[in-house]
């Protein structure tokens, strides 16, 4: 079941809207934010209070890489993977992600704490090489160690 | 030389409205509202503005398609989805002067008589959606909208800026491109007359209307008049954005405001558009960015993203990790993007890796032609010709490549 906190969030959404599904991929950020991704129970919830189907939201959700269809760990970490950061640092980077966190892209520390994941282009190429904790950009991360310190910051 | 896209950022509080005031901002919007909408449509066409969202469409006759069209409601969106490789102007723009948008889009809505306005925003840009949604606010508590403006957030997917994927995702389905004719100023948003513009080309109409068609087209080139902004990033000593007029040459974007070639290293490659655009090599410096003069010297400005590779890149590896961009980002939607880029992709790859065949140049020109003009939308035909201009001007480095393998580290 949809929490009260999530249905407030979601009419407040889809306010701005002519039409329920328009707001299905803010509905799911919204479901996504309180529960940390989209479970297949979720996932039916919300189809029926949006009157889609739930494989008509399924396959919006499936489509958008910042939803999470798996379960992910509290704090997501997008590695910037574009050319421009790839020119800089990029490599390293991520080898030394993986080093310290003890896993390769798509997985999750075994504590729970961060999933590391590619991203296309976070659109900060001027402080490449970048990546993204949640919803916080930290660039110029060369040499590599300066992310340490950043990682220590989300628990 | 005039800046009137970022030409207040060194001020801290530029983002804020009683700032964009106090430097003459909303002023075009007061003057807009009292002319005719067909005079404001007059008046861009006469500008000779051009879409700066990477086709160079211009943006006067794409307005006046809209405008012709007997049917309403009517839309203006703007597509701050700003996903291309290499690209964070608009963000500058949503960030640091959100004001200059919001007057253009105020200016747009009132031209095409539309009903409301969205603002397509990536996910990925958090800190630009608060700056935007506070200046939205601001300015209507101070009265000056008169319509509906909405920032709808975008979820990760590149495709989405393409205009009729835009408009996919915006209605609530998965970002696939449609069909087109109808373009969407006839059948766009739900059906309606809806005209699509980037951050940018909506962030030049408040200079235009305040200042006037004619003294626009003093600035810039004369087929691409205005300024344009040039985010610059790679090897270079001062990576950032930069406002100049439409026309100023490579050379003197790379060299002069960006600092030149990081420790003083000789420059090997240029991509002067953002990833989709084709690579030049370096004596094609010279080409002035305008929408015409880089399609001459065989490339397109596109976003007007300039990435630096300098001597000693394996462009190899940065033509494969492009493809991979490519394959990722295709929404699957039509078999010659779906399958070509991932075979293109995977041909790289093994060269790269130093299991390349006999051959495998003229298969990627094969796989390449054959993606060329037979995809739904342009991410297709973007990926071959990226494929092709990076065989075309640095061969010998592939054919070089084909048997050996060079990489650095075993990541990946
Ligand atoms: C694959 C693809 C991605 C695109 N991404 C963007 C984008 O992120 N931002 C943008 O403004 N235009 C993008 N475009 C161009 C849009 O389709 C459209 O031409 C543009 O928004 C029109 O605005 P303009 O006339 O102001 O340039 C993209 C096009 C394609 C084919």
């Amino acid at each position: 079941m949809l929490s009260g906190a999530e249905l407030n969030e979601i009419e407040k959404e889809l306010r701005a809207y002519s039409d329920r599904k328009m707001g299905c991929i803010g509905a799911l950020k919204i479901v996504q934010r309180h529960r940390g991704w989209i479970t297949d129970e979720a996932l039916r919830d919300l189809a029926g209070y949006l009157e889609m189907t739930p494989d008509e939201l399924d396959s919006v959700a499936t489509f958008y890489p910042l939803v999470f269809r798996r379960q992910v760990g509290r704090h997501v970490i997008l590695v910037c993977d574009s050319v421009s950061c790839y020119n800089v640092g990029y490599e390293e980077l991520l080898w030394h992600l993986m080093k310290r966190l003890a896993i390769g892209l798509g997985q999750t520390t075994a504590d729970g704490r961060f999933t590391l994941l590619p991203a296309a282009c976070l659109g900060v190429c001027e402080s490449a090489p970048a990546i993204m904790i949640d919803a916080d950009v930290h660039g110029g991360l060369e040499p590599p160690e300066k992310v340490d310190q950043i990682l220590n910051s989300y628990e | 030389m005039i800046k009137y896209l970022l030409g207040n950022i060194d001020n801290p509080n530029a983002a804020e409205i009683e700032e964009y005031e106090k430097a003459g901002g909303y002023r075009a919007l007061t003057k807009a509202l009292s002319m005719e909408p067909e005079d404001v449509i007059g008046e861009v066409r006469k500008s000779g503005l051009r879409g700066r969202g990477g086709a160079g469409f211009p943006t006067g006759m794409k307005w006046m398609f809209a405008a012709n069209d007997p049917k309403f409601p009517k839309y203006v969106i703007c597509n701050a989805d700003e996903g291309e490789p290499g690209t964070f102007k608009d963000r500058h723009i949503l960030e640091k002067n959100p004001h200059v948008l919001i007057e253009g889009m105020a200016i747009a809505v009132h031209a095409l008589k539309a009903e409301r306005g969205y603002i397509y925003l990536r996910g990925e840009y958090p800190e630009a959606e608060k700056s935007l949604q506070k200046a939205i606010n601001d300015a209507y508590r101070k009265g000056y909208l008169g319509f509906p403006l909405h920032i709808h957030r975008g979820a990760g997917a590149y495709i989405c800026g393409e205009e009729t994927a835009l408009i996919e995702s915006l209605e609530g389905k998965r970002g696939q491109p449609r069909l087109k004719p109808p373009f969407p100023v006839n059948a766009g948003f739900f059906g309606g007359p809806t005209v699509i513009n980037n951050v940018e080309t909506l962030a030049n109409l408040p200079f235009i209307m305040a200042s006037g068609a004619d003294s626009y087209l003093k600035i810039g080139s004369p087929e691409c008049p205005g300024n344009k902004l040039f985010p610059v990033s790679g090897h270079v000593e001062r990576p950032g954005v930069f406002e100049l007029p439409m026309g100023t040459t490579l050379r003197e974007i790379i060299y002069e405001h960006a600092g030149g070639i990081k420790n003083g290293r000789a420059l090997k490659a240029v991509i002067p558009g953002g990833i989709s655009a084709p690579v030049l090599p370096p004596d094609k410096i010279d080409c002035p960015m305008d929408f015409v003069s880089v399609q001459k010297y065989g490339s397109m400005l596109g976003s007007g993203a300039v990435m630096v590779f300098a001597e000693g890149t394996c462009l190899v590896k940065v033509a494969w990790r492009a493809l991979k961009f490519f394959e990722h980002e295709s929404c699957g939607k039509c078999t010659p993007c779906r399958e070509g880029t991932g075979w293109l992709r995977s041909i790289l790859e093994r060269i790269e890796n130093g299991q390349g065949r006999e051959g495998d140049i003229e298969l990627m020109e094969d796989v390449a032609g054959n993606i060329a003009g037979n995809t739904f939308c342009p991410l297709g035909d973007g990926a071959a010709s990226v494929a092709l201009n990076f065989i075309r001007h640095f061969r010998s480095e592939f054919e070089d490549h084909i048997g050996t393998d060079c990489r650095k580290m075993a990541v990946l």
